[in-house]
């Protein structure tokens, strides 16, 4: 378990290594800030100056430590086009993604899993038939194009929901929260459901799947034969071995919910990180671009390893199986 | 027997085909929708690109079977007078040529690289199964966004043209990865079967036992997945657009059509958004459910 644990971390860092040399490839040959900072009819004297000032007449490699060391501080450099000082932009803009993806997120849980289960027990019902269409509608709408349905209907035909920004906020220290005012709620409604529709319906496919191949196994006829009651069987039994691949992919899900943030945020102009690199995509603001992209690849390397230590977790037979070495 | 499309409607997948009326209905809203997009030019009421023809006058009218509309314009007019079914056809014809090219593209480099990579296996193989393995961690869409961004940071002042291909790379580079996995797997199987091993002893080139013996059996998994890529691709490039980094506004497709209609939404004016959503909505479904069937179609266990 420890090889594995080590091997994972190892790859971990690698990824984060190979996206910060990325994002340093883009500061290098994308744009130039010399330029930028001192205007077209500089003289190569003050170029010359400036790139001594800013160690850009350093080695390729040397440069990529600075960098690197830099970017573990979270420091990437200024903004072009807002001229702040980007982890202060990101870090203004944090609090309202992750609200947002989190109670999407939750959403797609509390909703999913009880959607997935019914399906998989009345299957063949009606009901169960309709879902499913549900579900195939769901994949196949583009994500900006449920928030335009939804602000159509509920905030220009009906009126009763707002649909755009995020209301009211109460600041905790550096944390701006949307969830302590009644306002803030009314605002998440609209951008929280059309991210979670996508996660929704593919966490209720997956445990309907998931559900139907749990329920012909063994230990499952030998509960039915122990004279245990239906409930029990379901949801005692066969829901808990139901979780552990929804458990996994809710844990990658969530990465996707950030990065969907971005369309929703977009649609609904939703304060938040993915707005901000929207922004940053059309104006090519390099060091945004940068840190916004280092800071995704962390929350999923995180996530990731998160996961496959969870596994550990839950799953005995990993554990069992590593110890009789197989 | 002779003419190739009832040879077809008598071969297996044809007689599936046949059976199954989800397959049927699926293609012939694809059909529609291609036959829409490839005569544009002919059918459509009016050409949206010449200002000429435009009217100030006519413009935000709803469609023809509401109170205010005009019999001119079936399904309304946008902000500049343009007829909203003639726009819908040349938009369809710039959203169906963006999907189908850019899945060509990831198809021919993922194919040639899975072929490759199972064939030769060896360093090779493990570096691009990790770089498949890291593409795959992220989202497509945000992987399309970082190259389009960076294709116009180092392009700022391109033409259209260009702009087409960096939106055409852009969605190929996040789409090759499925079929260079699917390949290779394939190919890992099929290197080690006798009639790839005979094929070595008599001597043929590596190359052509990978293009003449390996690949026609991995192209039956291909083509399902290239049929549901179409619809990936289409809705990437529909939300590329709508966020403002995909098509150059001067040939708007689906999602640029969506986009200018968003910014009318409040004051009720929803033809102008919901007709282009609705035709993507139709034209991704179709393509998920035919691909859907020629899955299991092409599924010999299913049969």
């Amino acid at each position: 378990m420890f090889a594995f644990i080590l091997q994972r971390l190892i790859q971990a860092i690698m990824v984060m290594v190979s996206v910060a040399f990325i994002a340093f490839l883009l500061f290098q040959y994308v744009g130039d800030p010399v330029l930028f900072m001192l205007g077209q009819d500089a003289t190569q004297d003050q170029i010359d100056a400036l790139r001594k000032d800013l160690g850009l007449d350093q080695a390729f490699i040397v440069q990529f430590g600075h960098f690197l060391w830099n970017a573990v501080q979270g420091e990437f450099g200024i903004s072009l086009r807002q001229g702040a000082k980007v982890s202060q932009l990101i870090a203004d803009r944090f609090p309202a993604t992750l609200e947002l993806a989190l109670i999407a997120a939750g959403l797609a849980l509390v909703l999913g899993i009880p959607m997935g289960v019914y399906a998989a027990l009345r299957r063949g019902t009606l009901s169960s038939q309709l879902l499913m269409t549900f579900s195939l509608l769901g994949v196949s709408l583009p994500t900006f194009l449920i928030g335009i349905l939804l602000i159509l209907f509920f905030a220009v035909l009906l009126g009763w929901l707002p649909s755009f920004g995020r209301g009211d906020v109460v600041k905790i220290g550096w944390w701006s929260t949307g969830l302590l005012t009644a306002k803030g709620w009314q605002h998440i409604v609209l951008p929280a459901l059309t991210l979670t529709v996508f996660q929704l319906t593919l966490i209720m496919r997956l445990v309907r799947a998931e559900m139907l191949e749990v329920l012909r196994t063994d230990y499952i006829k030998f509960a039915r034969a122990r004279g245990l009651s239906n409930r029990a069987i379901h949801f005692g039994h066969a829901l808990k071995n139901t979780l552990v691949p929804v458990m996994t992919i809710t844990g990658l899900q969530l990465g996707g919910l950030i990065a969907f943030a971005i369309i929703t945020e977009t649609v609904f102009q939703w304060p938040g990180m993915g707005l901000l690199f929207i922004q940053a995509v059309t104006f090519a603001d390099v060091p945004v671009m940068a840190a916004y992209l280092c800071l995704i690849a962390l929350i999923f390397v995180v996530i990731n390893l998160t996961v496959d230590l969870l596994y550990f977790a839950v799953d005995p037979r990993l554990r069992v199986g590593k110890a009789g070495g197989h | 027997m002779s003419n190739p499309i009832s040879r077809w409607l008598s071969s297996d997948v044809g007689y599936s085909f046949r059976q199954s009326k989800t397959a049927m209905v699926a293609a012939f809203i694809a059909f529609v929708f291609i036959f829409c997009a490839v005569f544009a030019k002919w059918i459509a009421p009016y050409d949206p690109f010449d200002a000429a023809s435009l009217e100030l006058m006519d413009s935000r009218l709803p469609p023809a079977w509401s109170a205010e509309g005009s019999t001119k314009y079936l399904l309304g007019t946008d902000d500049q007078g343009r007829d909203i079914l003639s726009a819908l056809m040349y938009g369809t014809r710039i959203s169906l040529v963006v999907g189908m090219s850019s899945v060509l593209l990831s198809l021919v480099v993922g194919v040639s690289l899975g072929l490759i990579a199972g064939f030769r296996g060896g360093w090779l193989d493990a570096f691009l199964m990790r770089l498949c393995d890291v593409m795959l961690s992220f989202p497509a869409i945000l992987v399309a966004l970082l190259i389009a961004g960076v294709g116009r940071a180092l392009f700022p002042n391109a033409d259209d043209s260009l702009a087409f291909g960096v939106l055409i790379i852009s969605i190929s580079l996040t789409g090759w990865v499925q079929y260079a996995r699917t390949v290779r797997g394939t190919t890992l199987v099929e290197r080690n079967k006798e009639y790839v091993q005979a094929a070595r002893v008599t001597g043929v080139a590596p190359l052509r036992i990978m293009l003449r013996h390996v690949l026609p059996n991995v192209l039956g998994p291909v083509t399902v997945l290239a049929t549901i890529q179409v619809a990936t691709a289409i809705i990437t490039e529909a939300t590329l657009s709508f966020l403002g980094v995909g098509v150059p506004p001067t040939s708007p497709s689906l999602g640029t059509l969506i986009r200018i209609g968003n910014d009318f939404l409040f004051s009720g004016e929803w033809w102008i958004t919901i007709f282009p959503g609705v035709t993507l909505v139709l034209i991704a479904l179709s393509v998920n459910l035919l691909g859907d069937w020629l899955r299991d179609a092409l599924n010999p266990r299913l049969r």
